[in-house]
């Protein structure tokens, strides 16, 4: 009887310590960068991490002496129309893939799926002089034109398209509804979900993309937020890690908040996204 | 929530042939031209992109990997495939493809069962879990290099937490980042960090559409909680399973910002993985025949991670 009782407790227990253990982990490193933005950076590089004076000092700091706040500003532009520009192009894409009938359309979209196999990493030599050649270097361009659309958006989108009743399509035929009304009003709103996946997916991507930036841009007026990190981090090397901290906090404090809010939406999309 | 995404699980089949309408039958010569106009309009500004920015660049690799090349890219002596033999003869390219494969095993397998054990445990039905399953969803908001500033922290030998405790404890303090063993240690570690949020989302939405009723009469049959995971629950997330391990796979293969970031390659060309490399190569040495060569390496080696994913997604992964 009493071990009925007992057994059950402890599991309960083992399952806590292993719940609380996981969490320290992931939230250790965040933790412990928000205390650290919060102290003087002559008492972290004594290796205390504890002060008498805990102050917002280096925020103010970061968003006075470095360009963290241009940074942010370009990331979000880069993000931004990447991830209008790659709704538009990938759902256009998908519907000529689905609505369309024309010659070759299925050779054309096994095409696209092959391109999903080639990594940008693999490719950025030849992309690299081709940006060159364009006079794109060191401007938002750069960093937008190569991304307007995606064999991933388009892929995803299709799948999504596909649900679409064929009745939908034969009603706006009967109605004598064109292709841009019945992708417009119809295929757009009916699909609302698998676009808000891939504007999440897209802005994320473009958020954290870090090589191609880095190889393209020289300017703090277009350089994204990894970058400039990157540069900050190196030009201050070890000394200021107050600073540096509240810089990374100044980037990750917006990102969680915006993660938090949408969470709901994002978990449903993602999984949708995960099984096709 | 949980409902309709299974629904919609089961309607996604993967279909190749596109939708079945009989919308072709009767279609006028004048139509099919009007529907080819508009594909080409549709297709137009992605394809243009995509033959720029992909199907050009993959061509102009593979043809570069032939040659030699100069100081701004340009290919001056077809060498044939003289760029392969000496890279798979280097000694250093060869330590960076094991290098590679160790991270990429490591970071895989970490993510995955790690991902899971988050999963699972969040799944639990006890208070206040909702506020774990926030934590655990929290790195996903983090960038790379955001999160390279965390780790370089954590791991920093005067200031970082880790060794200020194994000062306290009286452990030997490690030089995480300054030998060669515990460099790549510190970089799966960071890198299966930045991981956990997005793995664990994933699976716990799978984990949440396995239907209750199988748990329920497992537990009325008395069956103990290991053998429903390993008999229920894993079947039933199979093809989440795999989706999120070649996904995995495919990422850490193109790893590249942690490494330049925390270690530069570094200590000893012990973190060079094979994308830092090619970066070396190309953008730091200005060896842009050699460093297409190993691009091509690199895509064929992603190609096939992602083909074979493609085959069983195909088939679905049966349970």
């Amino acid at each position: 009887m009493n071990k009925n009782i007992t057994g059950p407790n402890f599991q309960r227990l083992g399952q806590l310590f292993v719940l609380i253990l996981l969490a320290l982990f992931i939230l250790i490193p965040f933790l412990l960068g928000f205390w650290t933005s919060l102290l003087p950076t002559a008492d972290i590089s004594k290796g205390s991490l504890w002060s008498s004076h805990i102050s917002l000092d280096n925020y103010y700091t970061a968003i006075t002496q470095t360009p963290i706040i241009r940074y942010l500003f370009n990331s979000l532009v880069i993000s931004f129309f990447t991830m209008a520009a790659q709704l538009l192009f990938c759902s256009m894409s998908a519907y000529a893939f689905v609505f369309l009938e024309f010659k070759g359309r299925n050779t054309l979209f096994y095409v696209f799926l092959a391109t999903m196999m080639l990594p940008f990493e693999a490719e950025v030599i030849p992309n690299f002089v081709t940006v060159r050649n364009m006079g794109l270097l060191n401007h938002y361009a750069v960093m937008i034109i190569p991304f307007l659309t995606s064999a991933f958006g388009t892929f995803m989108l299709r799948q999504s398209f596909l649900q679409i009743p064929g009745e939908l399509k034969e009603a706006s035929e009967i109605e004598g509804l064109s292709h841009w009304r019945f992708y417009a009003s119809v295929v757009m709103p009916y699909s609302r979900i698998s676009l808000f996946t891939l504007a999440a997916y897209s802005f994320l991507a473009s958020w954290n993309q870090y090589l191609w930036p880095m190889l393209t841009t020289f300017s703090d007026d277009f350089r994204p937020v990894q970058d400039g990190l990157r540069q900050l981090q190196s030009q201050e090397s070890f000394n200021n890690w107050g600073m540096i901290q509240a810089s990374a906090a100044i980037v990750v404090i917006p990102t969680l908040i915006v993660l938090f809010i949408g969470q709901h939406y994002f978990k449903s999309g993602l999984n949708e996204g995960a099984v096709k | 929530m949980d409902a309709p995404i299974t629904n919609k699980q089961s309607q996604t089949h993967y279909k190749p042939k596109g939708n079945k309408k009989p919308l072709t039958v009767g279609l006028s010569y004048k139509k099919e031209l009007r529907e080819r106009l508009y594909a080409l309009v549709f297709l137009g500004p992605s394809l243009l992109i995509l033959t720029i920015f992909v199907f050009f660049p993959m061509l102009r690799t593979l043809y570069l990997s032939f040659f030699l090349t100069n100081s701004v890219g340009k290919p001056t002596v077809f060498i044939g495939l003289q760029n392969y033999f000496s890279l798979l003869t280097s000694t250093a390219y060869l330590h960076s493809l094991q290098a590679t494969f160790i991270y990429v095993i490591a970071v895989s397998c970490l993510t995955l069962v790690l991902g899971l054990l988050l999963a699972q445990t969040a799944s639990q039905k006890i208070r206040g879990i909702s506020f774990f399953r926030t934590v655990f969803s929290g790195t996903m908001g983090v960038s790379v290099s955001v999160a390279a500033i965390f780790w370089l922290f954590m791991f920093n030998p005067s200031v970082g937490l880790l060794d200020q405790l194994a000062n306290l404890f009286h452990l030997p303090v490690i030089n995480w980042l300054t030998q060669p063993g515990w460099a790549m240690t510190a970089v799966v570690i960071s890198t299966v960090w930045m991981n956990l949020g997005f793995t664990f989302l994933i699976f716990f939405g799978a984990l949440q559409s396995v239907p209750t009723t199988f748990y329920e009469a497992a537990q009325i049959e008395g069956v103990s909680k290991r053998y429903q995971f390993f008999h229920i629950t894993l079947p039933m997330i199979s093809p989440t399973l795999f989706f999120v391990s070649i996904i995995t796979l495919i990422e850490s293969f193109k790893s590249f910002g942690l490494i330049d970031l925390m270690t530069a390659g570094g200590p000893d060309n012990a973190t060079n993985l094979l994308v830092y490399r090619i970066y070396q190569d190309a953008f730091l040495s200005g060896n842009y025949g050699l460093a297409s060569t190993e691009s091509v390496i690199l895509a064929l080696m992603i190609a096939f991670f992602t083909f074979i994913q493609f085959k069983v997604l195909e088939k679905r992964v049966n349970y």
